[in-house]
């Protein structure tokens, strides 16, 4: 039992990774990683979604008839994200600000219909949790290396905008590497996004095939 | 043959019945959780904007209680929206100071973006304010001040001293910088912009005078 729930972390982190092996979710992941502070908050805005919707996926997985799981899935997840992003708004509101932008990606997500549909739908409650968390966790590494790697190349910086999350003390975090007047568009616009993700694929790929 | 036919009916049937169940609940939900969290959410929006009026025109410029002293106005061509937008008035021993005035861009990248607009009585502007928005996460979102400094170009400008063909992004022949991928985010927040000046502008007495529902 512990090996195998082992085996679900490893494989949500590394071997079965969402955004390099799966390469679900790309939609937000490649929009969102301008910055390594936007990344992480995506990844963790989209992982506590994941947890909620394999969870709920799980324990309802007896009372959904095989043919329309899906339609099913999809009602389950938006209302999840629309309940999520309305209790936000009304009693987290200072996060809402920062995360809210973020929250209506979510639902674009492959990721989460992908999990419901391979993995919650076919395991149990506690097994889909960790399957949840690991999986939100793999996704998030990946984006805030995107995001880090974009962040240094186009404007010069590392950690830019970490305030809006952690709040005042945390403007000293930004690191500036040079300064230029001009950033380099080419690596904050999507094509830097699709080319940064591809060397990150093919360097997973090296390691992979080396063991 | 008919007998599949019937077995697939009452097949089709029981599904259609489930997912309509599975539909109402995830929207009944959903509606109870909208009931529940409008008011707070409307609060919480009106305590930010107060919040960010003092960003706009400083504590020390005016002396009247700001919070109680506002209107509500509607123009749907130069505020954007079909609803009442509210006002605030500032004042300074009694003359008029400047105002904030809330405005709609209906036309932004992901739909409406609310906005503070602060003017002087002389129809300067002292500041913008995004309130809300929807716009691309770093890209379109640049337009919050906590994100760039990209909404202080709006400072000092006026319809005097930039003439209408100023009000457009450097790329479109006007005097403002754009947005590193954002072209509709800007545009529509100029044009909102403008369009909230020429509303003061013929409307200045109304938007000041003593008429006062927020007491």
């Amino acid at each position: 039992m512990k090996n195998e729930q082992t085996q679900i972390i490893k494989q949500g982190i590394w071997s079965n990774n969402p955004a390099l092996v799966q390469l679900l979710g790309l939609c937000p992941l490649l929009a969102v990683t301008g910055t390594l502070i936007n990344g992480l908050v995506l990844g963790l805005a989209t992982t506590f979604v994941l947890v909620g919707s394999n969870v709920t996926v799980s324990v309802l997985r007896h009372h959904i008839p095989q043919e329309i799981r899906i339609p099913v899935f999809v009602m389950l997840i938006a209302s999840f994200v629309t309940n999520v992003q309305l209790l936000m708004n009304a009693f987290a509101y200072e996060l809402y600000l920062i995360l809210g932008i973020f929250i209506p990606l979510i639902v674009t997500n492959c990721v989460i219909i992908g999990r419901a549909e391979v993995f919650a739908s076919r395991h149990s409650p506690l097994r889909s949790l960790i399957d949840g968390v690991s999986q939100g966790i793999g996704f998030t590494i990946v984006l805030v290396i995107l995001g880090g790697a974009r962040e240094i190349i186009g404007q010069g910086t590392i950690l830019d905008g970490a305030h809006l999350l952690l709040g005042e003390w945390a403007k000293n975090l930004k690191v500036s590497f040079y300064l230029t007047e001009q950033k380099f568009l080419f690596a904050i616009l999507p094509p830097g996004a699709f080319i940064g993700l591809g060397l990150l694929v093919a360097l997973k790929n090296r390691l992979t095939s080396k063991n | 043959m008919s007998n599949l036919i019937y077995e697939l009916r009452q097949a089709s049937l029981k599904n259609g019945i489930i997912l309509g169940l599975f539909a109402l609940v995830s929207t009944g939900l959903i509606a109870a959780v909208y009931l529940i969290t409008k008011d707070k959410i409307a609060q919480e929006v009106e305590a930010s904007v107060a919040r960010r009026l003092n960003e706009i025109v400083l504590k020390t410029e005016y002396d009247n209680d700001v919070y109680h002293d506002c209107k509500f106005v509607t123009n749907q061509d130069l505020l954007g929206s079909k609803e009442p937008q509210k006002v605030y008035r500032m004042r300074n021993k009694n003359r008029d100071y400047a105002i904030i005035l809330s405005t709609v861009a209906p036309d932004g990248y992901a739909g409406k973006i609310k906005l503070i607009v602060g003017i002087y009585r002389d129809g300067s502007l002292a500041g913008v304010r995004v309130t809300e928005h929807k716009e691309t996460p770093g890209l379109g979102d640049k337009i919050d001040r906590e994100k760039s400094e990209w909404i202080e170009q709006f400072n000092k400008r006026s319809l005097k001293n930039s003439p209408a063909a100023m009000w457009k992004v450097k790329k479109d022949g006007g005097d403002f910088d754009a947005l590193t991928g954002a072209t509709i985010t800007p545009r529509a927040i100029i044009n909102a912009v403008y369009k909230a000046l020429g509303y003061y502008q013929h409307h200045t007495d109304v938007l000041f005078n003593q008429d006062n529902p927020c007491q």
